[in-house]
């Protein structure tokens, strides 16, 4: 990919005459010149004017600048970075799904609906819950609604003390995020050396906000990749007290085949199914955040409801129970037909395979390395595992370091300084469909960095070299913000 | 094993030695046996590519009466989707990545994320735009929130009558737990006037912290929003528009209505209805509001080669640095759907959007026309209106749909029980139109 010709901005190569489009003759009297001038756009939207090859070139080129899975290992934690496969794209393609108007009349489009509700049977098994909406557009939006769901519950009981959510200090961001914008108070409990939550500090913080407690949130395996060995204890404690347990569905790979959150005591869940069901992540979107409840919290789910009855399927608006709509209809459907191949594909058996390979692949690499990475927890990971940096940081190589030379040997890299109960936390997360050998060659290269760390530190600390561009500086980008073309030009002048 | 899954009984026999377990199970000794799973999951066998195929093709036959033609819209629109635009989109570069993290690597998403942002703001009037949002209805609740976190004590939102039903109701949910109020502005023969809001304005108790009107309004009509800017802020309350995003081309922008921020659906521009999903929601504000706005922003540095590169910037405002603290949650966006609005707006630019923009507001006006001539309808508001229309029937709605729709037909989107609304874009023809018109008119003489 050659910059100097290919790095223009599109808004760069228009030139005014030229157009990409061709469109029927209009056939009509009326104009919009009809609407009152005060009513139209006085100052022109300054849209690029470009031929069809010059854009196609141009978004070809910029794709040459990206790296996705189908380039090649991309190992970052908590991501679930797993293959996408191509006939899950073809057939959420098909004219038959992409041309539906979502407020059609149900007999018209059984199918969609059927698929949809399919879809949501097939996560309740897998997950060992009972009902599932798919509304939620991303992981995010689905522990919004869970949380929603809890609310909702302690309220229909007339309980509106339960305003209080207990969080791992552990957890994603999100987690925290998502509870204060569900107008919950956050309640931190620490972790222990081994990663786990403390069942200690968990004991004390139930005694003493017992009945101000509205659910508690985990992952599990939780962001260390561990898993959390105490959880029958944890969710009956929780459940005592009178709070619900959500499942932050973030790390269900590997749980495929071994276990399930509806059996771990879990009452609530979200399931990112651009992670575990291998729906392409799209450069951040669009996923989809189904959210699964145990029997009982089915009332509470939120509006649209795709359900069958007297013989057909059906869209159900109103409830007086559930907590409201979240979205304008059901969700990012053309995510879900690529899950709901995916699981076709796979059926019963090899769905099983899932998290076992994944986890296999993880502790590979962590046993692999952690002579030359510093491993903070020993002992069995699930799917995914952290190091805190490299063994030997005598030389001043970071994680940051070890991140951007990966990029130089073709690699994407992990997600780095997350968690945040290390300093330079390096998570790593191969996914079940990465071969030995890819592995192996990663080992290799990690391996190889540690010794350049050793030998010639500046190499790796200003790394990478091979890239388009080189590292880049947030600090300008931060401190004078420039975030549309229009901004550019006059920042230019 | 399975085609997705690499593994030889060679390469499991060597990897679990390292990891020095027997079996894949002994992966899992650390889970109490009470919690594992031993059953066979209840999931039909796995199927090879081609009986998918064939499932899937032979369900095409299935649905009745095969797809419809479109004259329906109330926030999904059926406009046309450029081959290029779906092309490109599939270049698992862009399909198979994820969030940019890594600049060196992601120049491809966050170049294209720029000139997303670049677009929006431009077709917006805006001084900035985020990285997308999920769809219209949430880009509004989540500026809702930016008002009410923006505001020093005000708590009230007040809402137009005349939004989408269905993007009040995501705002109502998002707002009752997040404790914002939120009043209504009431219409009058289908928009809200100034002398209304003025008098709401001045009388909450508490303040009003923001105000949302939508442009068309969700009954089609182009409303007129003259003195709104300036009554909302001498309350110190922030004005959020919602709008169209395809009829920015021609409508006057919420820049020129004086809006803070700027929100909407972005499915307008060439994206499939996809049965409402994905489409992108888009949300632009002022300058001054940039550091409370959620979601992602792509902004403009040097690399350390002096080149120019993009990288997500300002990430102090999102919520995995904030936690507790945050006002938003959103993590991603719609990333490959704002992609795909750009090269939509590559391809068309200013003239095609306007184009396309004339097929529809004519085509809508050709049918309203043609609709009152059958003296069955009668235009239900007299107000402009842009390619989306109420009329009142007079037999039963729900019949005449149920009847169109037989005849292959969504001839709208019922209101109340005697008003239909219908909406026409680009991709309708004229002869479509006839053939709707003829249609129902077959269905009131077989009637009679």
């Amino acid at each position: 990919m050659n910059n100097k010709l290919y790095g223009n901005l599109i808004f760069e190569l228009s030139k005014a005459g030229r157009k990409g489009y061709s469109l029927p003759q209009n056939p009509y009297q009326h104009t919009t010149s009809e609407l009152p001038n005060a009513l139209c756009r006085q100052q022109e939207a300054q849209l690029p004017e470009c031929d069809e090859m010059t854009v196609v070139r141009h978004y070809t080129n910029l794709s040459h600048n990206n790296f996705g899975v189908n380039d090649g290992f991309y190992p970052l934690g908590s991501c679930t970075m797993k293959y996408n496969p191509i006939i899950n794209e073809e057939i959420a393609a098909m004219k038959m799904f992409t041309g539906l108007h979502p407020l059609q009349p149900a007999e018209t489009c059984q199918h969609a609906l059927e698929l949809y509700f399919r879809l949501q049977e097939s996560l309740a098994e897998l997950t060992g819950l009972s009902e599932f909406t798919l509304n939620p557009c991303a992981g995010a939006h689905g522990e919004l609604t869970g949380l929603m769901v809890i609310r909702a519950y302690h309220a229909s009981r007339g309980d509106y003390q339960r305003t209080k959510v207990i969080i791992p200090d552990s957890a994603h961001g999100t987690n925290p995020a998502s509870a204060a914008v569900c107008g919950l108070e956050i309640v931190e409990v620490k972790s222990q050396a081994d990663g786990t939550v403390d069942f200690d500090d968990l004991k004390r913080l139930v005694d003493l906000e017992g009945p101000n407690i509205a659910a508690m949130m985990m992952t599990n395996p939780n962001t260390l990749g561990i898993f959390e060995h105490a959880i029958p204890e944890i969710t009956k404690l929780v459940h005592d007290a009178g709070g619900l347990m959500y499942y932050d569905g973030a790390n269900l790979n590997p749980m495929l085949g071994a276990c399930r959150p509806g059996d771990m005591g879990f009452d609530v869940m979200h399931i990112n199914l651009h992670k575990t069901f291998s729906t392409p992540h799209g450069g951040g979107g669009p996923g989809s955040g189904p959210v699964g409840v145990r029997a009982g919290l089915e009332p509470f789910l939120p509006t649209p409801r795709v359900v069958f009855r007297d013989d057909m399927f059906r869209v159900e608006t109103t409830n007086p129970q559930s907590l409201g709509s979240i979205g304008a209809f059901f969700g990012n459907f053309g995510v879900m037909v690529k899950a709901y191949v995916y699981i076709l594909s796979l059926g019963r058996e090899q769905i099983k395979m899932v998290g076992p390979l994944a986890t296999l692949n993880a502790n590979y690499i962590k046993e692999s390395l952690k002579d030359v990475y510093e491993l903070p927890i020993e002992g069995l990971c699930k799917h995914e595992f952290v190091f805190d940096g490299l063994k030997d940081k005598s030389t001043g190589v970071t994680t940051m370091d070890v991140a951007k030379r990966l990029l130089d040997y073709g690699y994407h890299a992990p997600t780095i300084y997350f968690p945040l109960l290390f300093h330079e936390s390096l998570m790593i997360e191969p996914t079940e469909n990465e071969s030995k050998d890819t592995i192996d060659g990663f080992i290799q290269v990690m391996r190889q960095i540690a010794e350049e760390a050793k030998n010639d530190p500046e190499l790796v600390k200003t790394a990478p070299h091979t890239t388009p561009i080189g590292r880049v500086d947030d600090v300008l980008a931060a401190k004078h913000p420039i975030v549309t073309y229009k901004q550019m030009i006059n920042d230019a002048n | 094993m399975y085609k997705y899954f690499p593994h030889t009984d060679d390469d499991l026999h060597q990897m679990l030695e390292r990891v020095g377990v027997d079996s894949l199970d002994a992966l899992y000794a650390d889970i109490p046996e009470a919690v594992r799973f031993r059953k066979e999951y209840n999931l039909p066998e796995a199927l090879s590519e081609m009986e998918i195929r064939r499932l899937f093709d032979t369900l095409e036959n299935y649905t009745i009466g095969g797809p419809l033609t479109v004259f329906a819209g109330a926030g999904i629109y059926d406009h046309y989707a450029p081959s290029v635009v779906q092309n490109i989109i599939q270049r698992s570069e862009f399909l198979t990545s994820y969030t940019p993290y890594q600049a060196e690597i992601s120049q491809g998403t966050l170049h294209y994320i720029f000139e997303y942002q670049s677009m929006m703001a431009e077709l917006t009037g805006m001084d900035i735009s985020n990285a997308s949002m999920y769809d219209g209805a949430t880009a509004t609740a989540e500026a809702v929130m930016m008002a009410f976190a923006n505001a020093k004590k005000a708590d009230t939102v007040l809402v137009s009558a005349t939004i989408d039903p269905k993007v009040r109701r995501v705002v109502d949910t998002y707002a009752k737990y997040h404790g914002i109020k939120i009043e209504t502005i009431p219409m009058k023969d289908g928009v809200i006037e100034l002398s209304t809001l003025n008098s709401q304005l001045s009388t909450i108790e508490g303040g009003v912290a923001g105000v949302v009107v939508q442009q068309p309004n969700y009954y089609g009509i182009v409303e007129d929003f003259t003195g709104f800017a300036d009554a909302i802020h001498e309350q110190k309350a922030l004005f959020i528009i919602n709008s169209i995003a395809a009829d920015l081309a021609v409508l006057k922008t919420p820049a020129e209505w004086g809006a803070d921020i700027a929100v909407g659906d972005g499915q307008s521009l060439g994206i499939p209805m996809s049965f409402g999903g994905p489409g992108v929601g888009y949300m632009c504000c002022t300058e001054k509001l940039i550091r409370k706005m959620p979601g992602r922003i792509v902004g403009m540095t040097k690399d350390n080669r002096d080149q120019r590169a993009f990288v997500l910037t300002l990430q102090a405002r999102e919520q995995h640095i904030r936690r507790q603290k945050a006002t938003s949650n959103i993590c991603s966006n719609q990333s490959l759907m704002a992609l795909y609005v750009t090269i939509y707006l590559s391809v068309m630019g200013r003239q095609g959007l306007r184009d396309a923009a004339e097929l529809s507001y004519g085509g809508a006006h050709y049918l309203c026309e043609q609709l009152e001539q059958t003296g069955y309808f009668k235009l239900k508001y007299q107000q402009p209106f842009f390619n989306e229309f109420c009329v009142t029937y007079d037999g039963d709605v729900d019949k005449l749909l149920a009847e169109c729709a037989d005849a292959g037909f969504m001839a709208g989107i019922k209101i109340d029980d005697h008003t239909i609304m219908l909406a026409v874009t680009e991709q309708r023809t004229k002869e479509e139109i006839d053939e709707l018109v003829e249609t129902i008119k077959q269905i009131r003489e077989d009637a009679a």
